[in-house]
């Protein structure tokens, strides 16, 4: 039997880049929120997401799935939105963020609970 | 999207943390079927529109023509304790797809690959992706009505799996044994990211 190598690739952590947010920062699990600020001059498809993220955080797929538009689209459009104030990306703060390992323990921890 | 169901569909605010897993495998062995048995949310879907020469289409009017393919993926959410949600996507794994895959990979904590003992070459394609992006995983093979039932190392010979890639039978229907085949995917990734203790 061939042995295949085992992946010792880590998956990168997409952090940093908050002072100039690019388009490649924003994953699929990027976690947003709106900030508030009015959405008055916004195209039409920046004030649904603006709207749907008026009362709490979601990610961009949901973003994505909720207004059925594309995950490209959905990433330019919610980048666009955070440049400009209307999104916050939602992250931990420094003290408050949690290692790989706590948050897989606490990943399966809940999971367990699930039984 | 009704405005009257925006309060229900928001992460709780102490949430700041996303973990995504990618539930992988072949045509019609269950991906979906997992996603929804194990979501807290009606599962999303999305849609992806791939140029044949694999780039994603960047805008609103990008032309939806011979030369591109969408591809569709389902997913759903487990909040998790008050400050971490784990997302579930389900991928399709055919190789032209790859495109696709490495934007799915990136940041993905790892992957659990269905597979089908009926068609077990189904899934070859699907862990050469996953290995080619170097995420760590776990298979679970989706226990189907009359399919054969192979002794657990006939199927990871015929898989070529590692001896400490973890190997589970689930019936994505069923709540707890979804669970289960999550559980040993997360396990399965806290062991080989913890520091290794050799005494
Ligand atoms: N017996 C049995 N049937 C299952 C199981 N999981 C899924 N099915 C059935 O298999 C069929 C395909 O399941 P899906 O969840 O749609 O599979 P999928 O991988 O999302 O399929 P595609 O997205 O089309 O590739 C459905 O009719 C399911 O009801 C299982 O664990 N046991
Ligand atoms: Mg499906």
């Amino acid at each position: 039997m061939k042995a295949r190598r085992r992946a010792l690739v880590r998956p990168h952590v997409v952090t940093g880049g908050r002072a100039h947010p690019s388009r490649n920062i924003f994953d699929l699990v990027t976690l947003v929120a709106g900030t508030g600020r009015a959405a008055a001059g916004l195209s039409p498809e920046k004030r649904r997401i603006a709207a749907l993220c008026r009362d709490g955080a979601l990610s961009v797929a949901e973003i994505a799935g909720h207004l059925a538009l594309p995950i490209s689209v959905t990433k330019v459009l919610v980048s666009d939105l955070v440049d400009s104030g209307h999104l916050s990306p939602r992250v931990p703060t420094p003290a408050d963020e949690p290692s790989k390992i706590e948050i897989l323990q606490e990943v399966l921890d809940g999971l367990r609970a699930r039984l | 999207m009704d405005s009257a169901l925006a309060s229900e569909i928001h992460l709780p605010d102490t949430v700041r943390t996303a973990v995504k897993l990618l539930i992988a495998g072949p045509f019609a062995v269950g991906k979906t079927t997992f996603v929804g048995t194990l979501s807290e949310i009606r599962p999303l879907r999305t849609e992806e529109t791939m140029t044949q020469a694999g780039a994603p289409v960047d805008d609103l009017t990008g032309a939806r023509d011979k030369t591109t393919t969408t591809v569709a993926m389902d997913f759903g959410r487990i909040t998790i304790g008050e400050r971490i949600v784990l997302y579930l996507f389900g991928v399709p794994g055919q190789q032209r797809f790859t495109p696709l895959w490495k934007d799915l990979a990136r940041g993905a904590y790892g992957a659990l690959i269905l597979v089908d003992t009926s068609r077990l070459e189904a899934s070859f394609d699907v862990i050469d992706l996953v290995e080619r992006q170097g995420l760590p995983y776990a298979v679970a093979v989706n226990r189907f009505d009359g399919a054969p039932v192979f002794p657990e190392s006939e199927v990871r010979e015929a898989l070529d799996l590692l001896p400490s890639t973890p190997l589970v039978t689930c019936d994505a229907r069923d709540h707890a044994s979804s669970v289960r085949a999550l559980i040993t995917l997360v396990h399965h990734l806290l062991a080989a990211d913890a520091p290794q203790e050799h005494a």
